[in-house]
């Protein structure tokens, strides 16, 4: 009796050291990759062509004055030292300034991310409403219609240019049809009518009661959405249909047919619930994936997010910006991975 | 009476008993007779053959495009009487900005897109070949250091840091394939180390190591080989995904620099007209999506053929 309990207390202990364990050895892979991402963005900010004091000074200035700001931007410090100071104003969140907008990147960049936050989080919704059903209709309807046409949608999905099918998207339903608003992301009829807080317009607008600048900013939003939406439907849509093909070959599966349950209980309940703790990791892939697309969704779309200031600065050869946006986006992308890392062990019991 | 046994209609004669052959008399037949399997099998799958079919055209385009464009694909005709005209029988799908023949620079454009997408996988290849049979094969520290390395790149959203890239080195058609070539390596390091992880330990690899070669004697030699064919296989289906960055590069500015007729470029330019002089943008962007679509459909039959574990 005591030993049991002794027993018991031992796995405790046992399973809390192994999950520390798994804890440490998340957050020194978290950490080893943001290290190198710095170091990436740190080694390409090197190599530019541009020299950064000539850029400050001009090319004209006397040599003591060349070497004075040279001193001041820590360039004639060995490379390792000058790592080591950017590491430090990374972690602080210092990016330096924007050349183009002048104000700090860290500003820029919250000022913008809501902006593409909003956007990809409503095409990741659009996949994952439309894609999942749609995936596992496929993969019961095998052969049929409706799988021919996920396999369709999937590979011109992996074949489309994004940028390209936006434009075409905005020739159709904007310019053509009318059914929704252009480029950018409200009115500015409507942009005095509602206080930022969030930078999420929707979520302003409906929180401020603003009702006629919450359809303005739905009409604007609807296209760049739909277009992100059906990359991730297409990924998602797929990935279920092979998730559910798996588990309806199972022998449980088989068990419950037999036990007489429905078909629909047999699929909803039984199948979708086992696809489900991967298809989790496949709905965190493609959110970060649409981090990505949204570059050039954003460019298409004047949509003020971060992409869009990642390419504007590009185009001004704004260094500090570029690096800044970069290493966000790696950061963000590295988390979301991680998330869904963590996730998969969170719900699969067999991963324990 | 009986008489000689009838040949079974399935059995296999002339030139096709003599690929089947189970006793090929050299090395080469018995390889010719594996690839006339897999051709077999390959062809059984119209969609791939579609696509094999979308990839020879564009190489043939490409070899032969001084003979089939029309007009010039650099300098344009009259500007005050040839531009921004919509598609007719003299230019097949209209005229750009500069009174340019867009079909005559989509054939052209056949070059570039060929010349980015064989450039980035004869640089990117190479390096995930060897990255990942030397770490699978060492393992200890050297796979340690070296996974994390390609894990970091994997980190980084493709497009993104193919920009970073670009914006540090500058803008061009070479720069945006050494950008796309550094961020295509790692996941074909990825797969050559789960393949070397299971020939390392095989008996193969016992007896050669047994006759006394050299470690990289027994990475190019006997590991590099057997990883080629997956490796071919995710290759091909990454092409697709390559032409789309290269096209997303050159659609921003960053890629080929005009007048060089780069798909994505083109599609950059219509984009000014978009509302009025629809094909300028339509056209180049129809172009890249065939020819990303027919490597799509190549891959997936290639991974069906030879690497039937992947398939799903």
């Amino acid at each position: 009796m005591v030993s049991a309990v002794v027993n018991q207390g031992g796995g405790h202990a046992s399973a809390l050291r192994s999950s520390l364990k798994n804890i440490a050895q998340f957050v020194i892979v978290l950490l080893t990759t943001l290290l190198g991402l710095a170091a990436v963005t740190f080694f390409i900010g090197r190599v530019v062509p541009i020299d950064p004091v000539i850029a400050i000074v001009g090319d004209r200035a006397p040599a003591q004055v060349y070497e004075r700001v040279r001193q001041e931007l820590g360039l004639d410090l060995p490379l390792a030292q000058q790592f080591w100071i950017y590491l430090k104003k990374a972690v602080t969140g210092d990016f330096g300034n924007s050349v183009l907008t002048t104000n700090p990147v860290l500003t820029d960049i919250a000022n913008a991310f809501p902006a593409t936050l909003e956007l990809a989080t409503l095409g990741t919704l659009i996949g994952v409403i439309i894609g999942i059903p749609l995936g596992i209709l496929a993969a019961v309807k095998r052969g049929s219609f409706i799988d021919q046409f996920v396999r369709v949608l999937g590979l011109a999905g992996y074949s489309i240019p994004i940028f390209w099918l936006g434009l075409m998207g905005l020739l159709v339903f904007y310019a053509k049809l009318g059914w929704v608003a252009g480029p950018g992301r409200i009115d500015v009829t409507y942009s005095y009518l509602y206080t930022p807080v969030t930078n999420i317009v929707l979520l302003d607008t409906a929180m401020q009661g603003q009702w006629d600048a919450f359809w303005d900013a739905v009409s604007h939003i609807i296209l760049p959405a739909c277009l992100l939406g059906y990359f991730s439907l297409a990924y998602i849509s797929r990935m279920t249909r092979s998730f559910m093909l798996n588990e309806l070959a199972q022998e449980y599966v088989i068990a419950a047919r037999v036990k007489g349950l429905s078909e629909m209980r047999v699929i909803w309940r039984h199948a979708l619930r086992n696809a489900a703790v991967p298809l989790v990791t496949v709905i965190a892939l493609s959110y970060a994936n649409l981090l990505e697309g949204s570059v050039l969704t954003e460019t298409i779309f004047a949509w003020p997010g971060l992409g869009q200031y990642i390419t504007n600065s590009l185009q001004n050869a704004d260094m500090n910006a570029v690096l800044g946006g970069t290493l966000v986006i790696g950061t963000a992308f590295v988390l979301l991975n991680l998330v869904s890392d963590l996730l998969y062990r969170l719900l699969d019991p067999r991963t324990r | 009476m009986t008489g000689a046994p009838l040949p079974l209609a399935s059995e296999p004669s002339g030139m096709r008993a003599w690929l089947l052959s189970p006793e090929p008399h050299s090395r080469w037949q018995a390889r010719l007779g594996r690839f006339y399997l897999g051709w077999r099998a390959f062809s059984r799958n119209p969609l791939a053959v579609v696509g094999l079919g979308i990839v020879l055209l564009l190489i043939l385009v490409a070899i032969f495009a001084d003979v089939i464009a029309p007009y010039s694909p650099i300098t344009g005709g009259d500007l005050r009487t040839e531009r921004l005209l919509p598609p007719s029988e003299t230019y097949w799908l209209g005229t750009d900005d500069q009174a340019r023949d867009i079909f005559s620079r989509i054939v052209h454009g056949s070059r570039v897109t060929l010349f980015i997408v064989v450039l980035v996988a004869l640089i990117a290849t190479p390096i995930g070949l060897l990255v990942g049979t030397v770490s699978g094969y060492l393992g200890g520290w050297v796979d340690t250091v070296l996974m994390r390395i390609t894990d970091i790149f994997l980190a980084f959203p493709r497009l993104i840091l193919a920009l970073a890239f670009v914006a540090a080195l500058g803008p061009g058609i070479e720069n945006a394939i050494i950008a796309i070539a550094i961020t295509s390596w790692p996941p074909y390091a990825r797969i050559a180390r789960a393949e070397t992880l299971m020939i390392r330990n095989s008996d193969f690899i016992a007896a050669v190591k047994l006759q006394g070669a050299s470690t990289p004697r027994i990475i190019l030699g006997h590991v590099v080989p057997l990883c080629l064919s997956s490796l071919i296989v995710r290759v091909t289906l990454d092409m697709a995904g390559i032409i789309l960055t290269a096209a997303g590069l050159g659609f921003l500015g960053l890629g080929a620099q005009p007048p060089m007729p780069e798909w994505g470029a083109m599609v950059a330019t219509g984009r000014n007209y978009l509302i009025d002089q629809w094909w300028v943008a339509a056209m180049p962007g129809i172009a890249i999506f065939v020819v990303s679509l027919g490597f799509n459909l190549l891959g997936d039959g290639l991974r069906d053929v030879l690497d039937p574990k992947a398939a799903k």
